[in-house]
């Protein structure tokens, strides 16, 4: 199942290439994907702490290199997310001018190299899947992008290349930094051996920072984040919602796979600096978001900031910030994909998006306004959205982080800084909403047609998917902590001089404590 | 099984059969001899799996205490087996472009010798990856470039051409001299030119290992021109530019394989001498530098896939100095597909538009099928996953990063950014770009084979590379 999951879309591509009708075919497979990826959602274990339906080929015994696959509770809501984002993504893409099946090949590839990636247990898979999701955006972008395209490309391609480049190092450097008896690109092997203490904390500072550097300039955290505006700004929508909502969580995902559970020491000895960082993204691109003149430049940037909320909820290094890095990672991915389809479609129509020459929009485009709404409000993280769930949840795991009467720790200005964040966020959303969609209409938009039926579907979709994890995020939850339980637990049993750590979660016993104060009673949630 | 010396005198004979049909048989349409040329090279090709080894270097003597047959050399045997087959076929499709250069006489006027240098070039090679023994790395290495002066200045008519036929010439006899010089040193400090012997007279401390390293300088220079390491490179761009199509992909790949086989075997007794390391160091570091930063603003594609040869001799000379043998073996074979099907591509599209990047505008629209083949071998040259250039890169640094190379690595990464947009240039031209013509372009049928092999072998070394590396293991 989770073979088709990753292949269908590939082979689609394939045949797509081959002379197979484009549109048909993509839609056809995304929603041939969506429907395994929602069974493999639906019959994963919760509880469960292993990669299921494991399925191995080996490809080098001498390197112990084998293409492995198999998803657990992490990935499998990645893999959903991805599902969701591509179904949404195709179906709003519509006719394409020119070179249209290379247009859905592209698309498609996208898909199947991120779903690939969020589904290797290889290490080597995994970051052969992520180039190959991240080579069809520099084609869509050059190809197709509007604007300033072809220097929009360039930047991506130079930034992108670079940056898995140094992630390439940071992999073998972690594949060499373990003993010669337990080096294996099998990521289960190297999660046992590094809770063995088998990586020197020396070791496991380099690869961090490797790594942070490497995802780092994916997820576009600052300062390495200044091509993201720029290319979604000149990327398709399709492409942009792909690349937003799916390819940037490749980097949270790898973060969250291999830095946090391998790599306990030189998260803590990096801490300081990634909180410095994720408030660079939060407050100064949030700050520079306001400045925006345009609806797409304003997205790209608001994307950005976002993921200063999840780079908290890694550093935070609890349970339940980690949580709330998945859930908001989750609902980050459909809410900005939703954004960016909307102002495709704007762009399709009225062939601007500043604000200026915009303006009532929602007085004839009433269902595009609605979408946009939707989308908004989750973006500011209005209660009710899974956006909502997630960022409160990281909110509190990183506050109670290092907590101790009478003295303020970074953590806790870290907090607060990044719920002014959230003030941030809405004001430029709310201000765009209005500049765009409320006012007065101009008079040569006055005959702009509404969005087409069709696209009820994907807009309902990722709509349904946002609220019904913001009111029901324990259907997510109890997915992805018994694996960040076991991580933060033996890293806890392993280490010496836990005292040390300066992470509430470390230090107390975190899992216990989340299940009695937070735990929603949902279906399975079993307390240990 | 077969004695292995017998693989390269087969290959001498076919050579000298192909001249003398060339001579006596001139009704006969010459193309026939490109493919008995081709059809031989298979055979011995195929026989070359079945040759028996030679004695262990220790016990050696006569003739095998200057050739041996060990793994390597059979492999490296293959391999320039591989890479003339795959020039003779291109050589077919330029059979049109030499016509123009023998205007006055038979259409077919030049064709044979310019099928059969090609194989005294490859017996060259082979013999030359066998070597163990200074004398005998002279006297092969002399064959293949002797074959390559013919080789490059063939199409004589244009100016070009001979330009860079003469730069050759001057350049390599001047190496050549560096390399006797040299061999004359080490010579001189140890009184042996057999490497294994070598080894044990530099390990033995009455040995005079400055004079010997003097000499080594000296062989390191002459055989950093061969690979076109800096600062050896000067006469790279201009003889790639110049040369005829299908002699610059035999140059860029034959050439350089056997320049880094035989730079492996020459460094293996010096590797215990402190200052060797820093010198291959200090030389891949400039290769490195220099090779992806000449690439960035080059529009003609010839000249780019000069400096990116120069280039992709840095990451080699990494595995170098890392002494990655298998690292720098697997990385000539990802090359040696990349960069004939780079070529392949080009000599077809040369022949409609031009070689200059802008030429290749629109190819998507006028050959998907050239533009697909184009496409695959400048991602795998910039060294995109699943491709066969992405594990060479991946094997030479794992193997930089385990000795921790920190400046090769950095170099390495960056160099690595400046790739991906000088071999984009070029998908950005097949793909984004509007060409004027619009005609669709023809490809036959051999070269499709040919071709689409070097993609699915591409494709399928980037994905699985087991094979190779068990080839190698020693």
């Amino acid at each position: 199942m989770v073979l088709f999951v990753i292949f269908c879309p590939i082979v689609a591509a394939a045949s797509v290439m081959l002379g197979a009708p484009a549109r048909k075919t993509a839609l056809a497979a995304s929603i041939l994907t969506f429907a395994a990826a929602l069974f493999l959602f639906a019959s994963s274990e919760y509880g469960q702490a292993d990669f299921q339906h494991v399925t191995s080929f080996p490809i080098s015994p001498e390197w112990r290199l084998s293409f492995t696959t198999g998803i657990d509770g992490l990935s499998v809501v990645m893999v959903l997310l991805a599902a969701i984002v591509t179904l949404a993504a195709v179906w709003f893409a519509g006719a394409i001018e020119r070179y249209e099946n290379a247009f859905y090949a592209c698309l498609l590839l996208i898909s199947g190299g991120a779903i690939g990636a969020f589904a290797s247990i290889d290490l080597f898979f995994f970051y052969a899947f992520h180039e190959l999701a991240l080579i069809p955006t520099f084609l869509l972008i050059g190809i197709w992008g509007s604007g300033n395209r072809v220097a929009a490309a360039w930047k991506i391609t130079i930034y992108l290349a670079i940056g898995s480049f140094i992630l390439l190092l940071g992999l073998i450097l972690l594949y060499q930094s373990f003993p010669l008896g337990s080096r294996s690109f099998d990521i289960r092997v190297l999660r046992t051996a590094a809770s063995m203490g088998q990586i020197t904390a020396d070791a496991q500072r380099h690869v961090y920072l490797l790594l942070l550097i490497g995802f780092g300039i994916l997820i576009s955290l600052f300062p390495f984040h200044t091509w993201a505006p720029e290319a979604y700004a000149a990327a398709p929508a399709p492409a942009a919602m792909l690349h937003a909502g799916v390819l940037k969580k490749i980097g949270l995902y790898g973060l969250l796979r291999l830095a946090v559970p391998m790599l306990p020491e030189g998260a803590r000895y990096w801490t300081t600096l990634l909180v410095v960082l994720l408030l660079g993204n939060i407050i100064y691109v949030g700050l520079v978001t306001v400045a925006q003149k345009r609806l797409d430049w304003m997205l790209g940037y608001s994307s950005v900031m976002h993921m200063g909320y999840i780079f908290l909820g890694i550093a935070s290094f609890s349970v339940l910030g980690l949580t709330g890095a998945v859930v908001l990672i989750f609902a980050h991915g459909l809410s900005i994909a939703l954004l960016f389809g909307v102002a495709g479609e704007l762009r399709g129509r009225t062939g601007t998006l500043a604000f200026d020459e915009l303006g009532g929009l929602a007085r004839v485009m009433p269902f595009a306004g609605l979408a946009f709404g939707f989308g908004v409000f989750a973006a500011i993280g209005l209660p009710g959205f899974a956006n909502f769930a997630g960022e409160i949840m990281i909110f509190f795991g990183a506050f109670r982080n290092g907590w101790e009467m009478g003295r303020f720790h970074i953590f806790q200005i870290a907090t607060v800084l990044a719920l002014w964040g959230v003030v941030i966020s809405t004001l430029y959303m709310l201000r765009a909403y209005r500049k765009t969609f409320m006012g007065n209409i101009r008079e040569q938009w006055e005959k702009l047609p509404d969005l087409r039926p069709a696209l009820r579907v994907p807009v309902t979709l990722l709509v349904t998917a946002l609220l019904c994890y913001g009111f029901f995020p324990q259907s997510l939850v109890p997915l992805v902590t018994p694996m960040f339980r076991s991580y933060l637990s033996t890293e806890k049993s392993h280490i010496p001089n836990m005292q040390s750590y300066s992470h509430g979660a470390v230090r107390r016993p975190y899992a216990v404590r989340l299940n009695q104060e937070n735990a929603p009673q949902g279906r399975g949630y079993s307390i240990r | 099984m077969i004695a292995a010396p017998l693989l390269e005198i087969a290959v001498l004979v076919l050579g000298m059969l192909i001249l003398l049909l060339e001579a006596f048989a001139a009704k006969i349409d010459k193309r026939l001899l490109a493919f008995a040329a081709i059809t031989g090279l298979v055979i011995v090709l195929l026989a070359s799996f079945f040759v028996a080894r030679s004695p262990s270097l220790s016990d050696a003597a006569g003739f095998w205490s200057f050739y041996t047959a060990d793994r390597l050399s059979i492999f490296f045997k293959q391999f320039a087996l591989v890479t003339t087959i795959f020039v003779q076929i291109m050589m077919i499709d330029y059979a049109p472009v030499l016509r123009s250069s023998f205007a006055g006489s038979t259409s077919q006027a030049g064709l044979g010798e310019f099928v059969a240098l090609p194989l005294f070039t490859c017996a060259g090679l082979m013999y030359l990856v066998s070597a163990i023994d200074f004398v005998f790395i002279f006297v092969s290495l002399e064959l293949v470039t002797v074959s390559f002066y013919v080789l490059i200045s063939f199409t004589r008519r244009n100016p070009l051409t001979l330009e860079a036929g003469m730069k050759y010439l001057v350049l390599s006899a001047l190496s050549t001299a560096f390399l006797v010089y040299g061999i004359a040193w080490i010579f001189g400090a140890t009184g042996q030119t057999n490497l294994y012997r070598l080894t044990q007279a530099l390990a033995n401390p009455a040995t005079d290992s400055g004079a010997a390293l003097l000499g080594i300088v000296f062989v390191l220079v002459a055989l950093g021109f061969k690979v076109a390491a800096v600062p050896f490179q000067i006469w790279v761009p201009d003889v790639y530019q110049g040369a005829p199509t299908p002699v610059t992909a035999y140059l860029s790949v034959g050439s350089k394989a056997a320049g880094f086989i035989v730079l492996i075997r020459v460094l293996q007794p010096f590797m215990n001498l402190p200052q060797t390391q820093p010198l291959i160091f200090v030389m891949a570091l400039l290769t490195l530098i220099y090779g992806n930063l000449a690439a960035l603003p080059q529009t003609n594609l010839k000249r780019l896939l000069a400096y990116s040869s120069i280039a992709h001799a840095g990451y080699l000379l990494i595995g170098v100095v890392c002494f990655d043998v298998r690292a720098v073996a697997f990385y000539l074979v990802a090359y040696l597909l990349m960069t004939l099907l780079s070529f392949a591509v080009l000599i077809i599209v040369a022949q409609q538009t031009g070689d200059e990047i802008s030429d290749f505008d629109g190819l998507a629209k006028r050959s998907p099928f050239l533009a697909f083949a184009m496409l695959i071998g400048m991602v795998s040259l910039a060294g995109v996953p699943f491709t066969a250039g992405f594990l060479g890169k991946f094997y030479i640094f794992y193997a930089a990063v385990w000795q921790r190379q920190i400046a090769l690595i950095v170099v390495g990464v960056i160099t690595v950014g400046c790739g991906f947009y000088y071999y984009l240039k070029v998908v950005r031209a097949m793909y984004w770009q509007l060409g004027d013509k619009t005609d669709a372009i023809g490809v036959n049928a051999l070269s499709r084979v040919a071709i689409s092999t070097l993609v699915l072998a591409t494709i399928w070394l980037g994905i699985y590379p087991q094979p190779i590396l068990d080839a190698l293991r020693r």
